[in-house]
C-alpha cells in the first residue's frame, strides 16, 4: 500500500485478525451429525427409524448378556441363582456353560493334558505361513514352511515320529530324481519320473521302512485317534488341511482349463464343473458312504481323512477358477513376452505368468478359503464332531438340557472372529496390490 | 503355446514325440488319457469287486417300489403307498420351492441393503454394514439352526392364543405365528376362478404390448406416455372389476346342501342330531367346500371330511356310501342325484372367485388355513438373509462401479434424477450386478441341502436320505442326486452366460 493512500482513507486496519473459528452450527460434531443424520426430512425419519432399531435389538438382548451368570454348573443351578438374585421375570443368559465347556468346544474330547500339542501346532502353522503372507519375512524361512506340515501331523495325531518322515521322504525322492533326471532326459521324462517314483515308495516301501526305523529308534509320543478330534480345532484342522493341498491341485487345473491341448482341457472343465455343481454335503455323504465302493476290498480308513480329501477336491475346484481369473486378467503381452524369450511353457509359467497371477489371485483364494472355513460345519451331518456337533452334545447332557442361545453366540462369535478378520486381511492386500490407474 | 521349431530334415524320428513340441502336445494327451481311462477302469473294477462282495446289484428298480415313508410336506399328492420315484419328485419339488421363495426374498432383502448401505445417512449405512458383514462372516448352517431356535423355543404355543393367554393373533387376526409353524390364511377357488385367471393373463400381455407401443411411440415422435402408471393401471383394474362382477354376479347364487337319509325340507341342526356320523364331500380348495364347513362350524357340528375330484366324483361318492352330505353347484341337475338324497332348508352361497379362509383356534392347534412349517420357515429365512448379504454387496459394487461422470453427464443433459437412476444408472450397473447374482442364486440352491439341519423334506432327504436307508442303494440314490444338483447348476449357469453375452460390452 502507498502512503498517500493511508492518509486518504480514514481508517484502515493493519493487522490481519486472527482466523476465527466457524459458527457452533457449522463445525466438529454438530456439522457432522447435521451433514450425516439430519440433513433433511427424510433422512430424519430414517434417523429416528434406525434409532428405533438399535434401541429394540439392545433392549431384548443388552440386560439378558449383562446380567448373565458365569459360576454355575448346571442350567438348573444358573436358574436358581437368576430367581435368587434377580427379579422375577427377568431373563439372563447362563455363560456358565461356557466356563464349563469351552474346552470341549475347542478341543472337542482330546486329552486335556495333550492340548498343548494342538496349540503349539497352530503356532507352528501361524509361523509357517507367515513367510507366504507377508513379503518383508525373510526367503529362506520357506523351507520351514515346507516341513511344518509334517510336524503339525506328527503333534496333532502323535504316535511314532517315524511315519510322517517317511512320507515327507517320498516328496525327497520325487524331488531329487527330477533334479537328477532333468538334465539327462528331458523335462517330460523327469516329470512323469518324479510323479511316478513316490507313489511306488508310498505304495511298497514306505510303511515297512517307517516300522523297521521305529524298531531301530523307538520315537513316539502319544497317539491321539481322530475320533477325540473335535471343536474349532476339528475345523481349524480340516480347514487349513483343505487349502493347503488343494492349493497346488487348483492352480493345475486353472493351467489345465487355460490349456490348448484337448483332452487335459476337457478334464479340467469336467472336474470343476462336476465339483462345484454338486453341494459339499452331498460329497460329504459320498465321502462317508460311498468311498468304500471305489477303492480296493477291504480298505477302510479314518473319516476324517476321508473328509480332508473330499474337502480338498472341493475347495480345488473354487480355487481353480479364481486362478483362472487372476491368469485372464494378465495382459496377453506377458505371454507372448515370455514366448519370444524363449522360455519353455512351465518356465514361463514359473517365472513370468504365475507369480504375476497368483498375486491377482490372493484375495480370491482367501475368500474361498473363508467359506471353506465356515463350510467345515457341515462336517457334522456325517458324525464328526464340530463345534456345533459339540454343542448338540452338549445339549443333550443332563446338566445342559436346554441351553441354546449361549452356544449359538459363542460359535458365532468366534466363527465371525476368524472370518472377519480373514476379510480384513484380504481387503488389505487388494488396496496393496492394486497399482496406479486410479 | 506357439513355438516353431525348424522344419524336421529327415522323416519321423521316435525321439521326436517328446522332443519336437510339435507332437510332444500329442504324446502328452494320449498319456493323460491313458491315465484317465486307468484311473476310471481301476475306480469301476474296485466298485463291481465291492458291489459283488457286497451281494448288491446296480439297477435304478427301487425307484418303482413302495416307499412306505411319510413326508410332511408335499406340493403334489403322495402318501406312504407311492414309490420312491415319487418320493424323490415330491423332494425335488420342495428344494425347488425353497430355491425359488429363497431367491426371491434374498434379491429383495440384498437390493434393499445394497442400496441401503450407500446411504448418505451414517447410521442407515452402518446398521447394512453390521448385516452384511454379520451374514457373510458366520457359517449359514448356525444361522439356519438359531432361527429354528427362534421359531420353536421362542414363539407361543397355540395354546397361549386362548382367552387369556398372552399371545394374539397378528394382522387383523389372519396369521398366527406358534412353535407349530406359522399359520396363514389359505386361498378357495370358486365359480369363475378361471375366467379371473384368464382376465389377468391377458392384462399382462396387454401390459406386454402396452410398454412397447409407449416406447415406439416415444422413440418416433419423443412423445412420453406414462408408462409406470398404465402397467399399474392394467395390473389392476381388469382383474378387480372381473372380481367384483363375478362376485356379484354368480357369487351371491345360492345353492341346496344335500344329505341321504333325511327328509325334504329338514335343518342342518336336526339332520346333524339323526346322523351318527357326518361325512362331507367336497372337492378341496373349493368355496363349497370352504363355505360347508363354515355352514358346520357355525351351527357346531362335528363332521368328517372327504376329499373328491369333482361334482361327479362328489355324486359317485355319495351313491358310494362314502359320505352322506354334500353341495353342489346349481348347474348340476338335481335329477342326476342319486336317490335317497334331498336337499336340506340350508342352503350355501357359492362364493367369490376367490376367498380367504383364516386360521382359527381349534381344539389343541389352529385349523384351517395354511400351516407353513417351522422348518420351511427357518429355512427360507435364514438362507435368504444369509444369500441376500452377499448380493447386498454385488449391488453395492455394481452401483459404485458407475463413475460419477455417468451421472453428471445425464443432469447436464437435464434428465431428472429417477429417470438418470432408470435409463444411465441402473442399465450399467445391472451388467455387473447380474452375473455375480446369479451365481449367488446357485449357491443359495445348493445350500437349501442344509435342509437336513432342520428336518425339511428336501431332495437330499427324501432321495438321498430315507430312501437310501430303507433300500441300501446309496450309489444309485447318491448318483441321481448328484445329477439333480448338476443339471439344476448346469441350467442355472448356462442362463448366467446367455445373460453374459447379451449384455457384453460390443468391443473390437
Amino acid at each position: 500500500m502507498s502512503d498517500t493512500h493511508a492518509q486518504t482513507v480514514s481508517f484502515v486496519r493493519e493487522s490481519m485478525i486472527p482466523q476465527s473459528e466457524p459458527p457452533a452450527g457449522n463445525r466438529g460434531a454438530v456439522l457432522w451429525m447435521r451433514e450425516n443424520l439430519f440433513s433433511g426430512w427424510f433422512n430424519i425419519i430414517t434417523t429416528l427409524i434406525s434409532l428405533y432399531v438399535i434401541w429394540w435389538a439392545l433392549s431384548h438382548t443388552m440386560p439378558w448378556v449383562i446380567r448373565g451368570i458365569w459360576d454355575a454348573s448346571s442350567l438348573t443351578e444358573c436358574r436358581e441363582i437368576r430367581d435368587a438374585t434377580l427379579p422375577e421375570g427377568t431373563s439372563a443368559a447362563c455363560w456358565a456353560v461356557l466356563t464349563d465347556r469351552w474346552q470341549q468346544l475347542m478341543f472337542g474330547f482330546y486329552p486335556r493334558e495333550l492340548y498343548w500339542r494342538p496349540v503349539l501346532s497352530l503356532i507352528i502353522f501361524l509361523a509357517a505361513i507367515a513367510p507366504v503372507l507377508f513379503p518383508h519375512t525373510p526367503r529362506k524361512a520357506l523351507a520351514l514352511t515346507a516341513i511344518s506340515p509334517f510336524v503339525m501331523f506328527w503333534l496333532l495325531w502323535g504316535g511314532s515320529v517315524w511315519f510322517p518322515v517317511s512320507v515327507a521322504l517320498g516328496f525327497v525322492l520325487g524331488w531329487a530324481a527330477w533334479r537328477a533326471l532333468a538334465p539327462l532326459a528331458g523335462t517330460l521324462i523327469a516329470s512323469i519320473v518324479a510323479a511316478a517314483l513316490p507313489i511306488i515308495y508310498w505304495l511298497y516301501t514306505a510303511g515297512p521302512l517307517a516300522r523297521e526305523l521305529e524298531q531301530a529308534v523307538a520315537l513316539s509320543i502319544e497317539y491321539v485317534p481322530s475320533q477325540d478330534f473335535g471343536g474349532f480345532m476339528l475345523s481349524f484342522i480340516i480347514g487349513i488341511a483343505g487349502i493347503i493341498l488343494s492349493l497346488p491341485l487348483g492352480i493345475l487345473l486353472a493351467l489345465g482349463r487355460q490349456s490348448d491341448l484337448f483332452i487335459i482341457n476337457k478334464i479340467s472343465v469336467g472336474f470343476i464343473e462336476i465339483i462345484r455343481g454338486v453341494p459339499l454335503i452331498v460329497w460329504l455323504f459320498t465321502a462317508s458312504l460311498l468311498l468304500n465302493y471305489f477303492l480296493p476290498p477291504g480298505t477302510n480308513f479314518d473319516l476324517m481323512l476321508r473328509v480332508i480329501i473330499m474337502v480338498t477336491l472341493f475347495a480345488a475346484a473354487y480355487i481353480a477358477e479364481v486362478v483362472r481369473g487372476g491368469l485372464a486378467a494378465l495382459p496377453k503381452g506377458q505371454y507372448e513376452g515370455a514366448d519370444s524369450l524363449g522360455l519353455s511353457y512351465w518356465q514361463s509359467m514359473r517365472l513370468i505368468i504365475l507369480p504375476q497371477a497368483l498375486k491377482i489371485s490372493i484375495p480370491g483364494i482367501v475368500n474361498t478359503f473363508i467359506g471353506l472355513f465356515k463350510d467345515t460345519t457341515l462336517v457334522v451331518f456325517i458324525g464328526l464332531l464340530d463345534p456345533i456337533g459339540l454343542s448338540n452334545a452338549i445339549r443333550a447332557s443332563t446338566e445342559w438340557n436346554g441351553i441354546y442361545w449361549e452356544l449359538f453366540v459363542f460359535i458365532g462369535l468366534l466363527f465371525f472372529i476368524c472370518c472377519f478378520s480373514m476379510s480384513r486381511y484380504s481387503l488389505y492386500l487388494e488396496k496393496k496390490l492394486q497399482r496406479g490407474h486410479n | 503355446m506357439t513355438t516353431t521349431s525348424d522344419a524336421p530334415k529327415a522323416g519321423f524320428r521316435p525321439s521326436q514325440l517328446i522332443y519336437d513340441t510339435r507332437y510332444r502336445s500329442l504324446t502328452i494327451q494320449v498319456i493323460a488319457f491313458i491315465a484317465l481311462m486307468l484311473g476310471l477302469s481301476w475306480l469301476v473294477s474296485n466298485t463291481i469287486a465291492n458291489l459283488s462282495a457286497l451281494g448288491k446289484d446296480f439297477d435304478f428298480g427301487f425307484l418303482g417300489q413302495r416307499a412306505g415313508y411319510d413326508i410332511n410336506q408335499r406340493l403334489i399328492e403322495y402318501d406312504s403307498a407311492s414309490t420312491h420315484g415319487r418320493a424323490a419328485l415330491v423332494g425335488i419339488l420342495n428344494t425347488l420351492l425353497i430355491a425359488v421363495l429363497g431367491c426371491a426374498l434374498a434379491t429383495v432383502v440384498g437390493v434393499l441393503a445394497g442400496v441401503l448401505r450407500l446411504s448418505k445417512n451414517w447410521l442407515v449405512a452402518k446398521l447394512m454394514a453390521v448385516y452384511v458383514e454379520g451374514f457373510r462372516n458366520i457359517p449359514v448352517l448356525l444361522w439356519i439352526l438359531l432361527i429354528f431356535a427362534l421359531m420353536t423355543e421362542a414363539t407361543p404355543q397355540p395354546r397361549d392364543f386362548r382367552e387369556g393367554g398372552d399371545a394374539s393373533m397378528i394382522l387383523g387376526d389372519t396369521i398366527a405365528i406358534t412353535n407349530r409353524g406359522v399359520f396363514i390364511p389359505a386361498p378357495f377357488w370358486g365359480a369363475g376362478a378361471g375366467i379371473l385367471l384368464a382376465v389377468f393373463l391377458v392384462s399382462l400381455v396387454a401390459i406386454f404390448f402396452w410398454r412397447r407401443y409407449a416406447h415406439r411411440t416415444q422413440e418416433q415422435t419423443g412423445r412420453i406416455l406414462p408408462i409406470g402408471w398404465g402397467t399399474l393401471g392394467l395390473l389392476i383394474v381388469p382383474t378387480a372389476v372381473a372380481f367384483l362382477a363375478l362376485g356379484m354376479t354368480s357369487g351371491r347364487v345360492t345353492q341346496p346342501v344335500l344329505a341321504t337319509g333325511a327328509t325334504e325340507g329338514m335343518t342342518l341342526t336336526d339332520y346333524a342330531a339323526s346322523q351318527q356320523t357326518i361325512n362331507a364331500c367336497a372337492v378341496p380348495f373349493s368355496t363349497e367346500s370352504l363355505n360347508l364347513r363354515r355352514l358346520m362350524r357355525s351351527q357346531e357340528i362335528r363332521f368328517n371330511y372327504v376329499a373328491v375330484e369333482d361334482a361327479a366324483g362328489a355324486l359317485a361318492a355319495l351313491e358310494a356310501g362314502n359320505c352322506n352330505i354334500l353341495s353342489l353347484p346349481a348347474s348340476v341337475d338335481l335329477a342326476t342325484v342319486p336317490a335317497g338324497a334331498v336337499a336340506l332348508s340350508d342352503t350355501i352361497r357359492r362364493g367369490m372367485p376367490v376367498e380367504f379362509e383364516r386360521p382359527v383356534l381349534g381344539g389343541f392347534n389352529f385349523e384351517g388355513g395354511l400351516q407353513l412349517r417351522n422348518s420351511l420357515i427357518a429355512l427360507w429365512l435364514a438362507l435368504s438373509l444369509y444369500t441376500g448379504a452377499f448380493i447386498a454387496e454385488n449391488v453395492r459394487g455394481g452401483i459404485l462401479s458407475v463413475s460419477k461422470g455417468q451421472t453428471e453427464a445425464a443432469y447436464a443433459l437435464g434428465i431428472k434424477p429417477s429417470r438418470t437412476m432408470r435409463l444411465v444408472i441402473l442399465p450399467q450397473a445391472l451388467r455387473v450386478i447380474i452375473p455375480p447374482m446369479i451365481s449367488q442364486y446357485l449357491n443359495l440352491t445348493k445350500n437349501s441341502s442344509l435342509a437336513i439341519a432342520v428336518g425339511y423334506m428336501d431332495v437330499r432327504s427324501t432321495l438321498g436320505g430315507i430312501t437310501i436307508n430303507q433300500t441300501g442303494k446309496e450309489l444309485e440314490g447318491m448318483l441321481l442326486l448328484g445329477l439333480f444338483y448338476l443339471v439344476t447348476s448346469l441350467i442355472i449357469s448356462s442362463a448366467m452366460n446367455l445373460y453374459n453375452s447379451r449384455v457384453k460390452l460390443k468391443e473390437r
